[in-house]
């Protein structure tokens, strides 16, 4: 690192009180990234935009927003009609939710493909799970904002989950209700911690590029970087790279909130929520759709055979299943046993994570659809698929698999794509 | 950019499945050519203004619209006056005056239009016990929006000779159930139309359904205009850093 170079005297005056500027250069300017970094290695940076859009929307839509059972509903309407730009801010929004997990999900997805979770970024990859379980609550609670029908039982289908806990489950759910159904305290809670949650996730984020610049990005090749030749400078390599990828991402960003805007919601959250009138089928948002599938793919109670003791029924069963789905996430570092980190040299990991992305596909469909056949049986074969995958395929793999041989050095593929590299490659040794 | 193209399919994928969700439910909604759909949709000021002389005349002595405030209606293309005019039909009840006293006095402009019922128990006694839900928003609040107004306003039949209809019922073919309490509120001529325009079954429940939408989604052509200005913009900058890209890039490879 060269450090900061100005010749302006207010800039280093400052810095060598409080290196701010020092620091951005660090890490924004020249930090060093692997050169051969693909499309994939966009969404990191597209998730903080995704967030900085959502803190900066949310902040304009609570100073109109009124978080009281009687006043919720009709303040978004507010907003919609008479607010200045209130139809725009609320979109950018509601959309900006969906996006934000589209980006999130391509996000883990590649680094499942890439194996950025392995040694050394194990802790980077468990803070990705943590800020990924926040933005879950933070979304699920920012949705009951608006106090629509699908709001307002969409809060009471998931709140009750916590009943399925033995003894304390009762209890508990009264406690997160403020009462005895969801009601004002609820909603006002609710709103507080929407509010709160964004910026916990900002800190996470803020660890998550700590852990991040420890020991750099992951590459597509998978393979430690060998010397600066591998390397190239942040800015202005990546930053106009990453650029063009927010181009594109606000190119479809723009396409829904203009002209899609309602397309990923429900039509019956713009119903004003009654508690006496239950909507016909209770859908999450599409981006809780496969953890929805999971939580129903339990339909039967797990008991002691022959006795009829129940240990676990099909309640308690599903929340565990769908929890586990995420805690699950926090493991895997440690159950991929393979050495090799990218997929392009795991001949049999690459057809497995895809089977994975089919199975999350499927999942999501299913999730959508009413409790019935055959949808209640497919959402079982591929919950049990996403968690062998995870706990069966990925352990076995590390052992069973035979990597094709890596290449020496990122800059050895790339300067030489002629192929002449892959000459050079060595076989995988153990790391 | 083949990655890129893939994850685009991929963010796609996951679009179309949830959009699934509300595709699949109750019977085939036929689809209608709108005027306010597609990149440079508007609202047919006409089908808005007989659209709203339906609601005036018809759905406003069962149904409220309470987002909807008189002065909105310039959106339709009335003056002031004609505003001012419309709204005195109606009257609101405002107060207390000097005594404590609630009053009932002509709409202004800056009111929202009132409930028919004065609340939700009135409206059932009227209405043989079902509850005539506020317009403002139904043209979003149903699958299908405008289509399915239109379906519903035309989809009144005779009910089929297996179906025993519960008393006070009519037989709908689009309604969940088929069956709804509301009776068929449009009859060939029941308004007549300010401009001439024959006033049809179909053409009123097409233009009801226009004002709907309207009144759900009132910001429609401000949003659309802005997204094309912002869809260019946004074409013409990513073209720009891509070029921008390129050429950094090339010293590289």
């Amino acid at each position: 690192m060269s450090g900061l170079k100005t010749n302006n005297r207010v800039i280093k005056w400052f810095d060598h009180r409080l290196p701010v500027f020092s620091y951005v250069n660090e890490h924004l300017v020249d930090y060093p990234a692997p050169r051969n970094l693909n499309y994939m290695w966009n969404f990191g940076s597209l998730a903080g935009i995704a967030l900085v859009i959502m803190i900066a929307t949310g902040l304009l839509l609570a100073m109109q927003y009124t978080p009281h059972v009687d006043h919720a509903f009709d303040s978004v309407e507010r907003i919609m009609r008479d607010v200045n730009f209130g139809w725009l801010i609320r979109y950018i929004h509601m959309n900006g939710a969906s996006f934000f997990f589209i980006v999130v999900y391509l996000h883990m997805f590649r680094g499942l493909y890439y194996g950025s979770y392995k040694a050394p970024r194990e802790i980077l990859w468990g803070l990705g799970v943590i800020i990924l379980l926040l933005m879950m609550g933070t979304a699920f609670m920012g949705y009951v904002l608006p106090w629509g029908q699908m709001s307002y039982w969409g809060a009471t289908v998931i709140t009750n989950l916590f009943s399925a806990i033995p003894l304390v489950g009762d209890s508990i759910v009264s406690w997160l209700w403020g009462g005895f159904s969801v009601d004002n305290p609820t909603l006002n809670r609710f709103f507080g911690l929407h509010y709160l949650l964004p910026f916990v996730i900002a800190a996470v984020v803020f660890l998550h590029l700590w852990a991040l610049h420890r020991f750099g990005s992951n590459n597509p090749l998978g393979i430690d970087a060998k010397g600066p030749q591998d390397k190239i400078p942040f800015h202005p390599y990546y930053t106009v790279k990453d650029m063009f990828g927010l181009g594109i991402f606000l190119i479809l960003f723009a396409l829904f909130i203009f002209y899609a805007p309602n397309y990923m919601g429900h039509p019956d959250n713009y119903i004003e929520a009654d508690p006496l009138v239950t909507p016909a089928h209770i859908v999450p948002e599409w981006y809780f759709l496969p953890f929805y599938a999971m939580l129903r793919a339990i339909t039967f109670d797990i008991s002691i055979p022959f006795t009829g003791i129940v240990l676990i029924d099909a309640k308690l069963g599903g929340v565990l299943t769908m929890f586990g789905s995420i805690l699950l996430l926090f493991f895997l570092p440690w159950l991929d046993s393979s050495p090799v980190r990218s997929s392009r040299f795991r001949p049999l990991h690459k057809q497995f994570f895809w089977v994975l992305v089919v199975a999350c596909l499927v999942l999501g469909y299913v999730g959508a659809k009413p409790p019935e056949q055959p949808w209640v049986t497919i959402g079982q074969i591929a919950t049990a698929y996403y968690f062998a995958h995870f706990l069966i395929i990925l352990p076995l793999l590390g052992r069973l698999e035979r990597p094709k041989p890596l290449p020496a050095s990122i800059s050895d593929p790339v300067l030489k794509s002629d192929g002449s590299g892959a000459s050079q490659a060595k076989p995988m040794e153990k790391a | 950019m083949k990655k890129l193209a893939l994850s685009i399919t991929a963010a796609i994928g996951l679009l179309l499945s949830a959009g699934a969700a509300t595709a699949a439910e109750g019977v085939e909604i036929p689809e209608r050519d709108w005027s306010f759909q597609g990149f440079f949709g508007t609202y047919d000021r006409g089908a808005l203004q007989r659209g709203f002389q339906v609601y005036d005349q018809v759905c406003s002595s069962c149904h409220s619209l309470r987002f909807v405030a008189f002065r909105n209606l310039s959106d339709l293309g009335y003056d002031d006056a004609e505003i001012r005019a419309i709204a005195s039909k109606y009257s609101v009840e405002d107060g207390p005056d000097e005594n404590g006293e609630m009053f009932m006095r002509d709409a202004e402009a800056s009111d929202k239009f009132p409930p028919p019922f004065a609340n939700e128990e009135a409206a059932r006694a009227a209405n043989g016990g079902a509850y005539p839900p506020d317009l403002s928003l139904m043209a979003k609040a149903r699958p299908a929006g405008p289509d399915y107004i239109y379906a519903l306003l035309t989809g009144y039949t005779e009910a089929p000779e297996d179906v025993e209809l519960m008393s006070g019922m009519y037989y709908n073919e689009y309604f969940s159930g088929h069956q709804i309490a509301m009776a068929p509120p449009l009859s060939n001529g029941i308004v007549e139309y300010a401009d001439g325009t024959e006033p049809t079954v179909s053409q009123m429940s097409a233009d009801i359904s226009e004002f709907l939408m309207w009144a759900a989604e009132p910001k429609l052509e401000d949003r659309k205009q802005m997204g094309v200005k912002v869809i260019l913009f946004l074409l013409v900058f990513t073209g720009l850093v891509y070029a921008a890209k390129r050429k950094l890039w090339a010293k590289l490879h």
